[in-house]
């Protein structure tokens, strides 16, 4: 049974003016086949931790620990943390001029499973794919995310996520800007990975809408570099409806710049 | 002697230089690497002309042909004595093209163009021969001239190009092993016919090359010259392209890598002469490694008899590691008020590390994810060249100057 374990972590992030404390002591365990949503107003450290996972240079893991089996992953490099499992799904997707789509999946592909796929079925398995998440075959032959709107950014992280395989993967807010059926379609993309390959998720999210696509096992409340509280998927219904001011201390000992980042109710 | 002040002053002259920020996510200036607006003191097509080396003053360094240039380090072929004897190439063969020494008062010899700096002057005066490629035939074909024996002596050399009216072809000039060479080459590129001339530097590490290339375009031509330098110490390579009748059209693209302590540098001028002419400069190049150096001059002279020109050119640089220095200057000049485009653009931007950490998020070393940025990078040119043999040749050419970090 794998397990991604996160202990007692603290991260600082390099500022022009210095480092900062982002996240203040983040414990959390995501067993294999697991689904945890992550809530929280903006700016309570969500991407940090994501990052953090992933191994983003700009952060510093000031204390705690980051376990894959047992085994600790701070001393990976990024590209070896994704050869051991860890997938994220970016806020934010760049655009890369001049690799395309296709080079870009055939050479990940390589590098995490140490052999090139077989040419055969890779190509059919890169189209039934793609064809899945609804993304036009034409896609495989434009540069990485160049030109690309935000929803079809979204859909190639998952077209990405289906075909690397991870063990866990974490999507930061992988459900924004995607209207209803892109919504759907990728909804459907992660599940079908958690099915095929028992995959652990870690879901960033500031709505409900996509929680019911995919079914949280745990949802922790994010608020100042911490979690503040965790429950079942009852308890994102209440943020929902209440939003995070209860969890939020008084305005003047919040340190970490918490802007109003109660979730829009969902239609 | 040859002063040639061909072009009337500017009556609307648009000269200077703004580098504009890319569309590429990258910006005009960063660290280790600037692009600077420049003012001309003069415009380009009132600089100095001649043949003869000694009409030139010994080379200072504050030329406005030279200011960009480590002078002294090849005061051997700029002011010295050159063996301009037959140089020794290998090339292979293709029906319709034919090479042939021709003497130095063949009539096409200067036809194309007048040497604008010393080192192209003295080899001018040096040689006594050029060698002539002659292209003929519709069918689309390629010869690749290799000079891969210079050695170590400073040598003149002169070429000419020639493609007869409606004739296609691509004619590789390539340059490899050791070489302190200066030359000149001329591309008489016929009505009508679609010429792509690829000027290819991989020399050795300690090699100088100093080139002025002369193009002249006929009625309704196409030229496609392309300047690829990845090896060699100090690598300047001149083009110009001058569309002299019209509907005459150039794609001047350049490929360049520079390595630390070397100099590649590329003045590009592209002479509108006649109405309905296009023109298109591309040029990009990578810069890795302590004192890597590449200079970019594209001056566009648009005359009064241009009307209908479109016109286009940028330059962009990017920057992999610290210690380097890339100067990049675009310069238009209109002198004619009907024009259908004109345009440039040049940036230098740092390679950028959320490319880096994309790629490597998705299990790709470190190595390899910059391989394909960079590669991704200068693909465009690649691409552009048009002939799958030799796109194949120079990405893994490029490749190898990546691994070489
Ligand atoms: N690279 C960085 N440089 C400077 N500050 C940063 C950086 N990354 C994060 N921060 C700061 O850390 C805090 C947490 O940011 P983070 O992006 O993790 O929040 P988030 O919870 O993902 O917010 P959102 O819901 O808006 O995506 C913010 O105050 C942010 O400004
Ligand atoms: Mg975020």
């Amino acid at each position: 049974m794998s397990v991604l374990e996160i202990k007692n972590l603290h991260v600082n992030v390099a500022t022009e003016q210095g480092e900062r404390e982002i996240l203040r002591g983040v414990d959390l365990a995501i067993a294999e086949g697991e689904i945890h949503a992550i809530m929280g107003p903006n700016g309570s450290g969500k991407s940090t931790l994501a990052y953090t996972i992933a191994g983003h240079p700009k952060y510093t893991v000031v204390s705690g620990e980051i376990l894959l089996d047992g085994e600790s992953v701070l001393a990976m490099s990024v590209d070896e943390r994704a050869r051991a499992g860890l997938f994220l799904a970016m806020q934010y997707p760049v655009e890369i001029p001049g690799v395309t789509v296709t080079n870009f999946l055939r050479t990940a592909k390589t590098a995490i499973s140490g052999e090139a796929p077989s040419v055969r079925t890779w190509i059919k398995d890169v189209r039934e794919s793609m064809a899945r998440l609804r993304m036009d075959a034409a896609f495989a032959e434009r540069n990485i995310n160049e030109g690309f709107s935000g929803g079809e950014k979204k859909r190639n992280e998952i077209l990405q996520l289906e075909l690397l395989g991870p063990r866990f993967a974490v999507l930061d807010e992988t459900d924004s800007g995607l209207d209803v059926d892109a919504l759907k379609i990728v909804s459907e993309g992660v599940n079908r990975a958690k099915a095929n390959t028992g995959l652990g998720i870690l879901l960033i999210t500031h709505y409900t809408r996509i929680l019911r696509y995919i079914k949280p096992d745990f949802v922790h409340v994010f608020v100042a570099g911490k979690v503040a509280e965790q429950g079942g998927s009852e308890l994102a219904e209440r943020l929902e409806n209440e939003g995070y001011d209860r969890y939020l201390p008084t305005e003047a000992s919040v340190a970490g710049g918490v802007s109003a980042g109660a979730p829009a109710p969902s239609k | 002697m040859t002063a040639a002040t061909h072009a009337a002053p500017a009556a609307v002259a648009v000269s200077g230089a703004v580098p504009t920020t890319a569309q590429h996510g990258m910006t005009a200036h960063s660290d280790g690497a600037r692009a600077r607006p420049a003012i001309p003191v003069q415009t380009r097509s009132e600089r100095f002309r001649s043949v003869h080396a000694a009409d030139f003053p010994p080379v200072t360094g504050r030329e406005v042909a030279w200011k960009f240039s480590p002078t002294a380090r090849f005061t051997d072929l700029t002011d010295g004595d050159l063996d301009g004897s037959r140089l020794p190439f290998t090339a292979t063969d293709a029906a319709g093209v034919t090479l042939s020494w021709i003497p130095r008062t063949d009539p096409r010899i200067g036809t194309a163009g007048t040497p604008e700096d010393r080192a192209a002057a003295n080899a001018w005066t040096a040689v006594t021969e050029a060698l002539c490629v002659h292209v003929g035939g519709e069918n689309e074909k390629t010869v690749t001239i290799t000079r891969s024996e210079l050695g170590t002596a400073p040598r003149a050399a002169h070429t000419v190009i020639e493609a007869a009216p409606h004739s296609r072809g691509l004619i590789v000039l390539a340059g490899q092993g050791d070489a302190r060479l200066s030359e000149n080459v001329e591309i008489l590129v016929g009505a009508g016919a679609s010429l792509t001339v690829v000027s290819l530097q991989e020399w050795a590490p300690e090699a100088v090359h100093l080139a002025s290339h002369f193009a002249r375009l006929g009625r309704d031509a196409r030229l496609k010259h392309i300047v690829v330098s990845l090896g060699g110490q100090i690598v300047r390579v001149n083009p110009t392209g001058h569309l002299a009748e019209p509907g005459a059209d150039i794609e001047a693209l350049g490929l360049y890598f520079a390595d630390a302590g070397q100099h590649l540098e590329q003045q590009v001028f592209v002479h509108h002469d006649a109405p309905h002419t296009k023109s298109r400069v591309t040029y990009k190049g990578a810069l890795q490694g302590e004192g890597a150096r590449s200079v970019w001059i594209g001056d566009v002279l648009i005359g009064n008899t241009a009307t209908g020109t479109d016109s286009y050119e940028q330059n962009r640089n990017l920057v992999l590691s610290d210690g380097t220095r890339a100067d990049s200057i675009p310069n238009l000049e209109i002198e004619t008020g009907d024009i259908a485009g004109a345009g440039h653009a040049s940036a230098t931007g740092r390679f950028d590390d959320e490319q880096l950490f994309y790629l490597m998020a998705r299990g790709i070393t470190e190595e390899e994810a910059r391989r394909l940025v960079v590669r991704g990078f200068l693909t465009e040119i690649v691409q552009k060249i048009g002939s799958p043999g030799l796109e194949q040749r120079l990405t893994a050419a490029l490749d190898m100057e990546l691994r070489r970090s």
